[in-house]
């Protein structure tokens, strides 16, 4: 499994990939941030979580360095003993929430991804 | 280009409709509004829904055309404005479209939604579904947003928390004196910071309601108001902006683009600016919203905002900018398509002098309606016709 990020040919690089990136600059590569660690930007924890999530649920916004380009991403987190500043990797995990218990199509995406786990 | 005028306004009360659905909830609040404007039906043009979700919540879909037959305003042109919780202010924006285009002489705009029904979790994830799709999978919803940004807020700039818990205190005082609020009743700072955590360092009392609830506005040429009216409120300002979908990809987590450029582009062509408006309507879905808006719209600095609110500079009654006089979305409620039609109602009749208890000395007022958390943005400012 991999965590990919998008580099554009501008050089920018961000978590999810789009189809146009800054300026209209078209993907040049993808980058696994899975290989990567990052840094705590925010994190909150959840208490009242939709159908088919666990609760709670601590969730964060995390800051990957790659090769001096900042690549932002969120998920959740392996524990709530996290504070703003502290580093992550990420750890795969077959699956986020129960997919069919929200109100997305099940078909529609996938389920697996990643939580970031303190190093 | 003439200005657009608006001559009437109604709001259904705000709260749990136990046994009244979307299309009741619509009509209450359009015929008022007709009744409001002394607007026969017959005469409507152009006839705009403002609605999120009734498919989802209701599996009731085709609303706007259902209203017009409802309420007996065929064979007007009919249109659903869904731009998830800034409907309402897609729809005024909308509204003012049809009419500054020429298009239409009498344009009603009706918000609404019906929620209450469904669970908080479920209600939550209709919401949560206009997340992208690696947002939404990790069970991330807008509540969440809001804790993880008011965590860096408060960290990055020192902000005490209760400068957070002063919004909802201050909120709920202005909605004891509006009798369509979901909640009239005040919380003090102790209620409001030993409420139980949703998304910490935000508790309970840091959010909006879940709420069923309609509001409409009647929009025409200013030539037609003075066919009905000597006094009306014109709409001198309005613009609309986005930001990026994907929260965690935007620079900086404490700036919402969408509402600095939606209010930039509403002062421009208001000719006006921050200075000078009376009053405003902000989208207090989440306390932090409050904050991010009056610094977007520079009615305060990056990381100010803050101080303001402590110091009472947003207090309805002795304050120099009274914000959210009707008691916000927070105590009000946060019926999604109906929100920003029921700031717009708000704000138009604060400057018919027509606010009671509420009323403050108001020419020029502004409201701001947020989509999801700052992805969809519209900034209306409106002006007396003095």
């Amino acid at each position: 499994m991999t965590m990919d990020a998008t580099r554009y040919e501008d050089g920018s690089i961000s978590y999810p990939g789009h189809p146009r990136g800054p300026g209209g600059a078209e993907p040049a590569e993808t980058i696994d941030l899975s290989e990567y660690t990052a840094e705590v930007v925010t994190w909150t924890t959840s208490t009242a979580t939709p159908p088919g999530v666990r609760e709670p649920n601590t969730l964060a916004i995390v800051e990957f360095d790659v090769d001096g380009e900042p690549v932002r991403a969120i998920g959740q987190v392996t524990t709530d003993e996290i504070e703003t500043g502290d580093e992550v990797r990420p750890v795969h995990v077959e699956e986020l929430r129960e997919p069919g218990a929200g109100i997305r199509e099940p078909e529609s995406q996938a389920w697996d991804g990643y939580r970031f786990e303190p190093v | 280009m003439e200005r657009v005028a608006i001559i009437g306004a109604s709001m259904t009360q705000f709260g749990q409709r136990e046994g009244e659905w979307i299309l009741d909830l619509l009509a209450e609040a359009g015929i008022d509004c007709l009744a409001d404007a002394g607007v026969d039906a017959a005469d409507v043009e152009h006839l705009y829904v403002s609605n999120m979700a009734s498919g989802e919540f209701e599996g009731q879909t085709g609303v706007m055309n259902a209203l017009a037959h409802d309420i007996d305003a065929m064979p007007a042109y009919t249109q659903r404005i869904d731009q998830t919780s800034s409907s309402g202010g897609a729809g005024i924006y909308a509204a003012w479209q049809s009419v500054a285009s020429g298009a239409s002489d009498m344009t009603l705009l009706v918000g609404g939604e019906k929620m209450t029904h469904k669970t908080t979790g479920e209600a939550t994830d209709v919401i949560a579904s206009l997340t992208h799709p690696v947002e939404y999978k990790t069970g991330v919803t807008l509540p969440s947003f809001a804790g993880l940004t008011a965590r860096h807020y408060l960290e990055r700039f020192d902000a005490p928390r209760e400068s957070l818990a002063k919004v909802a205190v201050k909120n709920h005082e202005n909605g004891v004196d509006n009798p369509k609020a979901q909640f009239r009743k005040e919380v003090d700072l102790e209620t409001v910071l030993e409420s139980p955590i949703i998304a910490d360092p935000l508790r309970l009392y840091d959010f909006c309601p879940i709420t069923d609830g309609s509001a409409a506005l009647m929009l025409c040429p200013e030539a037609v108001a003075k066919e009905y009216t000597d006094d009306y409120v014109v709409i001198s300002g309005i613009d609309g902006a986005t930001d990026t979908h994907v929260v965690h990809e935007r620079e900086d987590p404490t700036v919402m683009d969408g509402v600095v450029e939606s209010g930039t582009g509403a002062y421009e062509m208001s000719g006006r600016g921050p200075e000078d408006i009376d009053v405003a309507e902000l989208h207090d879905m989440f306390t932090i919203l409050e904050f991010l808006q009056m610094e977007g719209l520079g009615f305060a600095e990056q990381g100010e905002a803050w101080k303001l609110v402590e110091e009472g500079y947003t207090e309805r009654d002795t304050g120099e900018l009274p914000i959210n006089t009707s008691g916000g979305l927070k105590s009000k409620g946060h019926p999604l398509g109906a929100s920003g039609v029921a700031q717009g109602v708000e704000i138009y009749e604060q400057l018919m002098g027509e606010a009671g208890p509420r009323q403050v000395e108001a020419d020029v007022g502004l409201c701001c309606n947020v989509g999801g958390f700052g992805n969809c943005v519209i900034t209306t400012i409106m002006e007396a016709a003095r």
